[in-house]
């Protein structure tokens, strides 16, 4: 009985709770046995909410037993990324300075889970305050891909990623500054967007560069990313950079039909740093679309070369401004033998943030420093605006941009640790949607001869979530491509 | 080509309030410098002209009404304070004197 509940689609799930064929306390029971069965290998929770789960469970059967609709959401198990704030259990950015945090208040996306009848399970891995693309990062330890447990998941979200994909949630949220949802979704093999920017209120994310983050979800399939989308989107007061702009309906783009849509391939996306076999899956991703009826368009997008250059001044240069705050003055690891308020900030800081989070704060200091700001910050904002203007262009002769998500399959733990730079670039192809504010869903397009996921990545323009829905979700219907569960974790849930 | 000096590595870290033992400078002298030459390429771009982009959306100040709203309670506040004596936070002594 719990296995077939682990292997539902949240909205299958989600649909047998309020039939009631499967009470919500099953369901989260379903989930949390599985957790104890497989999290010991794959990593990805940082604190597992049994106890508050199952209450919660409870109120949406007494609801249903009522006649009361709990919700689009109702009973259906979900992850948060370990940064987005909530009143239950701690948060803290899987930091040893936010070690122990409770928030004070909800991030305004669980509230809105909450009030859609979700039940949170608890916490997932991420790398320190989302800096990183491994979740290698993480002071608590290291997730593993489903996949393959020697195979990092991706991150900076990749508890969040390796959790749906090992059936350890129907639904995960994580965070996307330079591809932090899409790029472990595309190593996990599930599904992960990044709405536009501004779609979703970042009050309670806990912030790492503010002009770049979105929130977002991990999910199985792509009518349960537009569902999820339907309960997170939407203007809310308490972040002023949320657009006040109706959110539509996203399950009304699901239409299976994509004639006449114009896709466009960025050749500058196609060159020898994308892997033979990833291109040779995007290749097929391109047929499948254009039999659906889409017309395949090439498209340029020249300043693609300059995109990962132009995000690490300005992810680090925002870094350094918001994460001066974690002085140990009102909340976090306080080093408590300073004996002056200039010690305890320096002592603080340096025993709590790890090498790349440090890293990141110098880095984004030095282009802020006096001589440097213009040569490197003000150099980048430009360059922002010209990697902007190239999309726009695009966007005239195209509906949606179809693209690799990462350059290579997930990489193995411990194989990029030591060279942060090559870390960066596995964010290569999705750091510029980032930049321009832009929707990107990824997608999972086959395995490679090594068992791993590959990613399918798709933007569109800003606010036209709809048309980036409309192709994955044409794509997923006519590729014929369904991964199922990774061999190590099959044997708990089938 | 950007040089990077134990020296400016000493001075940033102190703006950023970080302190760095020898061998930490030392590999970040090495690690930023690998960092800012890859950041060099930029100054291939002539971007004479091209206005910077300090964010996606064209916001200027948001402004709202100055109303008076519930705050959070002092002790679910407070619960996460290093050290305080119950009605403020407290910090090591910041000016000389008794």
């Amino acid at each position: 009985m719990s296995n077939s509940i682990n292997l539902k689609t949240a909205h299958g799930l989600r649909d047998a709770i309020r039939g009631k064929e499967i009470s919500a306390r099953e369901a989260a029971e379903a989930y949390l046995n599985h957790i104890d069965a497989v999290d010991g290998d794959v990593r990805a929770y940082t604190d597992v909410w049994r106890d508050s789960a199952l209450t919660r469970a409870d109120t949406i059967d007494a609801q249903l037993a009522k006649g009361e609709d709990p919700g689009p959401l109702a009973g259906v198990p979900i992850g948060l990324k370990d940064l987005i704030c909530t009143t239950e259990g701690t948060t803290a950015c899987c930091s040893k300075l936010l070690k122990g945090f409770v928030s004070p208040f909800n991030a305004t996306v669980a509230d809105r889970l909450n009030a859609a009848g979700a039940v949170v399970l608890g916490k997932l891995n991420m790398d320190e305050f989302a800096m990183g693309s491994s979740t290698e990062n993480s002071s608590i330890d290291t997730t593993r891909n489903p996949w393959n447990f020697d195979c990092v998941p991706g991150g900076s979200s990749g508890g969040s990623a390796a959790a749906v994909s090992a059936y350890e949630c129907a639904i995960a949220l994580g965070s996307d500054t330079g591809g932090s949802i899409r790029q472990p979704a595309a190593c996990c093999g599930c599904v992960g967007m990044k709405p536009t920017y501004g779609r979703v209120s970042r009050y309670g994310l806990v912030a790492f560069a503010s002009s770049l983050d979105q929130i977002g979800p991990f999910t199985r399939d792509v009518e349960d990313c537009a569902l999820t989308l339907n309960t997170i989107c939407g203007y809310d007061r308490r972040d002023s950079t949320s657009a006040d702009l109706e959110v539509p309906d996203f399950t009304t783009s699901l239409t299976g039909d994509v004639k006449g849509m114009r896709v466009g391939l960025p050749k500058e996306y196609f060159t020898d740093a994308l892997g033979a076999e990833i291109r040779d899956k995007i290749d097929t991703a391109v047929r499948v679309l254009e039999s659906c009826g889409a017309e395949v368009v090439e498209v340029s997008l020249p300043h693609t070369e300059y995109a990962v250059a132009t995000y690490y001044i300005i992810c680090t240069a925002e870094a350094s401004a918001n994460l001066a705050r974690f002085d140990g003055v009102r909340y976090g690891n306080r080093a408590m033998d300073a004996t002056s308020p200039e010690e305890m900030y320096k002592q603080t800081k340096s025993a709590g943030f790890g090498p790349e989070v440090q890293r990141r704060i110098l880095l984004g200091t030095y282009v802020l420093s006096s001589g440097y700001y213009d040569a490197y910050y003000l150099k980048a904002q430009k360059v922002r605006t010209l990697i902007k203007q190239d999309f726009d262009a695009a966007f005239e002769q195209c509906d949606v941009i179809l693209t690799p998500t990462a350059p290579t399959p997930a990489f193995r733990i411990g194989e990029k640790s030591d060279d942060p730079l090559s870390m960066y670039l596995s964010d290569i192809y999705t750091i510029s949607a980032n930049l321009a504010g832009l929707p990107g869903i990824s997608l999972p397009c086959g395995l490679t001869e090594s068992g791993l996921p590959a990613g399918l990545q798709i933007l569109g323009r800003p606010f036209e979530e709809g048309a980036v829905l409309q192709a994955a979700y044409a794509y997923e219907q006519n590729s014929g491509i369904e991964l199922g569960a990774p061999t190590a974790i099959a044997e708990s849930v089938s | 080509m950007s040089t990077i000096t134990e020296k400016d590595v000493e001075y940033v870290a102190n703006l950023a309030q970080l302190t760095l033992d020898d061998t930490q400078k030392e590999r970040l002298v090495g690690e930023l410098g690998k960092i800012l030459n890859y950041i060099d390429k930029l100054n291939e771009l002539d971007t004479d002209g091209v206005e910077p982009m300090m964010h996606v959306q064209a916001l200027s100040n948001v402004f709202r009404k100055d109303e008076i709203a519930p705050s959070l309670p002092r002790e679910t506040v407070m619960q996460n304070a290093p050290k305080d004596d119950g009605e403020y936070i407290l910090v090591p002594q910041i000016l000389d004197g008794d």
